[in-house]
């Protein structure tokens, strides 16, 4: 859900555009980042801890824990959380630990 | 190529960009990276007043303190800032990297400035990894810079500044708070902030403590316990919490990463709340030219931080030959506003810090320290 009306704040939140989680077509906003966009859509499991497949959500929103991982338009281990929101993204749970290719 | 640089300063939040005004208002050239899209650090989400004084614009919020930082060092001919920009590391021949947009950088500067805040502790009780359970700078983010609505029902654990004031923010977009645990026998933060949240009916418990969490798949609600004078958990007082969602409000630790990796004489310093860079009056690491200010080197309010930035920036300018007479009396200024802004019982834990800071440092000016 997004803030509709705050004492303080006015939310910018850019152009709205369509995503996808998982397949699944998600609206989003191009000022938010995909963790907010997924956030405001009910979505708060991004992932699977890699060894005990535990289910994992975000920890920092502000890039530094790694908790919230995913694969980004086939790129793998990106910081949902610090990516803004493009139209027709793909965003996926990623299996494992992400591996990145060197080329 | 390596690009030349006088000053670069590593972190575009309050220290870092007060490193780069000061710097550049005596003339100095200044680099600035910061490893996000915007400057301005953790100030783009602070909605509460400040305290302080005049200096460290008390009275205003910590987003407009954070726009007119970052709006005077955009503005500035002597600054050029970049975005996107996460500095990698600081080489023996004086070689600084950075990942800029995707592009890796190399720099070779004459003074750095490391700026690169804290991040955010963590708690160690079962099944704190579901999702659900956040740090309280992360609710922060997601309500008031991305406008999401963050839970339908919070637990904050920790009351102190943070762990209050993230709760009246919650409470302000439309989130219930269904109370706020302390571990400590009292309210860390400011009386003004507890007496707020009180005001709006939330309750603010002392001594108690997170036993578990628990919910499939996602949080579902919390298990809270009492915790008597030596910080046992007392059986019999157990207490279940409904809620979607646990704030982590446990402190904040030094991202020191950069000092570390250039090899800085580091110190732990429980009143810092973590490992340090050591540093002098000039807030000079043990590596001569690389300084560290805010957060970096020990745990402190956002006005510190700005103080501890302008003072940093006029001793870096003043040592490259900017003014040099200006530069010490401006950095003699800022010294004695951070002995001003720590001279009141919430300070007393950082002179404490510091005191031990300084002790190490004399360890290793007098040849028997570990450098």
């Amino acid at each position: 859900m997004r803030i509709e009306q705050h004492p303080i704040l006015e939310f910018d939140r850019g152009e709205k555009v369509v995503f996808f989680f998982n397949g699944q077509p998600v609206d989003g906003y191009t000022s938010e980042t995909i963790a907010a966009a997924l956030h405001a859509a009910g979505i708060r499991e991004l992932g699977h801890s890699p060894e005990l497949h535990r289910p994992r959500g975000l920890f920092c929103a502000i890039g530094n824990c790694s908790s919230c991982f995913m694969t980004v338009d086939g790129q793998p281990n990106v910081r949902v959380c610090v990516t803004k929101v493009k139209a027709g993204m793909r965003v996926e749970e990623q299996a494992g630990k992400g591996v990145v290719s060197l080329d | 190529m390596i690009r030349e640089v006088e000053i670069l300063v590593a972190g575009g939040g309050p220290a870092g960009l007060c490193a780069a005004a000061a710097a550049a208002s005596l003339g100095a050239k200044v680099l600035l990276c910061e490893r996000s899209d915007v400057p301005g650090g953790q100030l783009v989400k602070q909605t509460h007043k400040f305290f302080g004084s005049e200096k460290q614009y008390a009275g205003d919020r910590g987003i407009h303190i954070g726009r007119t930082l970052a709006d005077a060092a955009v503005n500035h001919p002597n600054i050029e800032i970049l975005t996107d920009a996460a500095v990698l590391g600081i080489y023996e021949d004086g070689v600084v990297t950075v990942l800029y947009k995707n592009q890796h950088l190399k720099i070779r500067p004459k003074r750095t400035i490391v700026a690169t805040g804290a991040a955010e502790k963590f708690l160690a009780f079962p099944n704190n990894d579901l999702p659900g359970i956040y740090g309280a700078g992360a609710v922060q983010t997601l309500m008031n810079v991305h406008g999401v609505k963050p839970a339908e029902r919070v637990l904050m654990v920790g009351a102190g500044n943070i762990g209050l004031i993230v709760s009246y923010q919650l409470l302000q977009a439309g989130v219930e708070v269904a109370g706020v645990i302390e571990a400590a026998p009292r309210i860390g933060g400011y009386l003004v902030h507890a007496s707020k949240l009180r005001r709006a009916g939330v309750p603010i418990r002392t001594g108690y403590t997170i036993k578990e969490a628990y919910g499939n798949g996602k949080l579902e609600g919390a298990v809270i316990c009492r915790l008597d004078e030596n910080w046992k958990p007392v059986p019999g007082t157990e207490e279940d919490i409904r809620c979607d969602t646990i704030c982590l409000a446990v402190g904040l630790t030094p991202l020191a990463e950069l000092c570390w990796q250039a090899g800085c004489q580091m110190a732990f310093i429980r009143e810092l709340s973590g490992h340090v860079p050591v540093v002098d009056g000039n807030l000079e690491t043990s590596i001569p030219g690389l300084y560290a200010a805010g957060d970096i080197s020990g745990i402190e309010e956002a006005s510190a931080a700005m103080v501890e930035g302008r003072l940093a920036g006029y001793a870096a300018a003043g040592s490259l030959g900017y003014e040099p007479q200006k530069a010490g009396e401006l950095r003699q200024g800022a010294a004695e506003e951070l002995a001003e802004l720590r001279s009141g019982p919430a300070g007393a834990r950082i002179m404490a810090g510091l005191e031990k800071a300084a002790a190490l440092l004399a360890a290793r000016k007098g040849g028997a320290g570990p450098c």
